[in-house]
């Protein structure tokens, strides 16, 4: 089963740095709104004042966070639909090679970009951000794993839905984006209208933000067992469904 | 001879068209055989059932004795695969392609450098995927089908796309392939790729096998017509031709004959004739029927339209 994974991983990182756009995309553009909107945030404010604003403190290093993890769906969905169209899946499942390991390496790849992404805005932050980084990293960083992990497996839904290369984007952003709207970073969920408030239930990235945001404050795990439970929920159905519908040509 | 493949029965339907009605078939041991047929007509529906890649609504499949649904894994090892119109990743290295397809094998016959070299594809192996020409894909996607050294090798419009030079160049690499005491599945639509290549056809057409022989055996039997066009100055020679035993049509323009009967004596009827009256041509040539004109018959319609 695990023959010729590593191998395939490693090549789809090689490929994907190869990618004029793959590594700069999803790589610098979470790390750049962290600084530009730190920088424009924090301009002006004293650093005690910065120190008590919430956005500041929780909402901005999560809001970087969850872009990377709906970056890293964005280009799952983009990239299946491109292997698929040019007929790649298919070639790779004239081998050996089993259907599992094919989408196994691709998640895997997202998941190393994902820490790597988060390492260099820890790294960025440290460096220019107006307040100090005071979060359990190592526990920060699994979240996110997590978060990404659960909703990458919406990526390979879409992933089957989408019927051509070219729509991929448009159509991985118009589902993605709206969820991201309605996690509770830009606004509480308890002020959202009742329907918005329900949907925002039912959406994997309400619980990723509110494990990421609960895990950067300090709280323990125990606290979020239920947001775990339910990015766990979230993988298996959508699994489950994408084996049924997933077309590999 | 031990049959390697044994299709017998197979129908595959995509929702309300069906692509494949009624196939069935032997490939054995060895041999170079061809699915023959214009496009769409089912060729590589069939073949890809085979590699285990569809699963057949009815019908069953044996190949080297295992099931291509249930044994997938355990055939895949032991065959080897050209998809048509296949791609690989546009930015993977060409030795990163072998390398991978080299790990993915339990066996380990063939050396992936040599197989480069082989193929001409030494020279690329530090290119991307996107940078090759048609031919050199190809090529790379004929050294990934060899790569486990299969037992046998299943090619799908290998040449399609290809300038005549490189199709003359990986024709020679199948017959290669035979040599090594491999067998060879294909598909075509080319005729003259069927009949350079090919030990054995068989004949498809929307989804059912019309006919299967070695390709001088279906002429012979589906086309039998034989044609000797010559060029004489001699009065008599019309009359002396018409009489020769087999022939059905002379036609004459000017000095031009074209002498049209049946079966292979013909060409020595016609010979025979010549010398026998002292009869001088000028020119003297003989037109075989060929597969395309099989195909004609067959279907009552040519391959191309």
């Amino acid at each position: 089963m695990l023959r010729g994974l590593w191998k395939l991983t490693w090549l789809e990182i090689k490929i994907f740095m190869r990618e004029p756009l793959g590594a700069f995309g999803s790589i610098l553009i979470p790390v750049l709104v962290f600084l530009v909107v730190g920088r424009i945030m924090g301009s002006g404010r004293s650093p005690s004042s910065l120190a008590e604003s919430n956005f500041m403190q929780t909402g901005l290093p999560v809001l970087a966070s969850v872009l990377i993890a709906v970056n890293a769906v964005l280009s799952l969905v983009t990239i299946i639909s491109i292997y698929r169209e040019g007929g790649i899946l298919k070639r790779l499942r004239a081998t050996p090679l089993r259907p599992q390991t094919i989408l196994s390496a691709h998640v895997i790849v997202k998941l190393l970009l994902t820490a790597a992404t988060l390492a260099l805005l820890v790294l960025a932050g440290k460096r220019y951000y107006p307040v100090g980084v005071h979060a359990p990293l190592f526990s920060f960083t699994i979240a996110l794993l997590i978060s990404t992990w659960s909703i990458l497996s919406i990526g390979f839904l879409i992933a089957s839905i989408v019927p051509t290369a070219r729509f991929a984007q448009p159509i991985g952003g118009f589902i993605m984006y709206p969820m991201l709207g309605i996690c509770g970073l830009f606004a509480p969920i308890a002020l959202l209208p009742p329907v918005l408030r329900a949907v925002a239930k039912v959406t994997p990235l309400t619980y990723a933000v509110s494990l990421m945001e609960g895990i950067w404050r300090g709280e323990g795990w125990a606290a979020h067992v239920g947001d775990v439970a339910a990015l766990v929920l979230v993988f298996a159905v959508c699994t489950a469904l994408s084996a049924k519908v997933f077309r590999w040509e | 001879m031990r049959p390697v493949i044994q299709v017998s029965g197979v129908r595959k339907s995509y929702g309300a068209t069906v692509a494949v009605h009624e196939v069935s078939f032997e490939v054995n041991e060895g041999e170079i055989f061809g699915l023959i047929g214009p496009n769409g007509a089912g060729k590589t529906t069939t073949m890809e059932c085979i590699e285990g890649l569809r699963t057949p609504d009815r019908g069953s499949i044996a190949v080297l004795g295992l099931d291509p649904f249930k044994d997938v894994y355990k055939l895949q090892d032991r065959i080897g695969v050209q998809l048509q119109q296949a791609q690989l990743q546009k930015r993977i290295k060409v030795w990163e392609a072998v390398d991978l397809w080299v790990s993915l094998y339990r066996k380990k016959a063939s050396d992936g450098e040599r197989l480069l070299e082989q193929l001409g594809l030494a020279d690329k192996r530090d290119a991307w995927f996107m940078n090759l020409s048609g031919g050199q894909k190809q090529r790379l996607f004929i050294a990934l089908a060899l790569i486990n050294d299969p037992e046998v090798v299943f090619l799908d419009e290998l040449t399609t796309g290809l300038d005549p030079q490189a199709r003359r160049a990986i024709w020679d690499l199948v017959r290669d392939i035979r040599e090594r005491g491999k067998t060879v599945f294909l598909t075509t639509h080319l005729m003259e790729e069927a009949e350079r290549l090919c030990d054995r056809v068989a004949v498809i057409e929307h989804g059912r096998i019309i006919d299967i022989d070695r390709p001088e055996n279906l002429v012979n039997r589906h086309c039998p017509e034989r044609t000797v066009v010559l060029a004489t100055e001699n009065p008599i020679a019309e009359e002396r031709f018409r009489a020769i035993a087999g022939v059905e049509t002379v036609m004459r323009t000017d000095s031009r004959f074209t002498i049209r009967g049946c079966g292979d004596d013909l060409v020595t009827e016609v010979i025979h004739c010549l010398s026998e009256n002292g009869i001088r041509v000028t020119d003297f040539r003989t037109i075989m029927p060929n597969l395309e004109d099989v195909f004609l018959k067959l279907t009552g319609h040519s391959i191309r339209e």
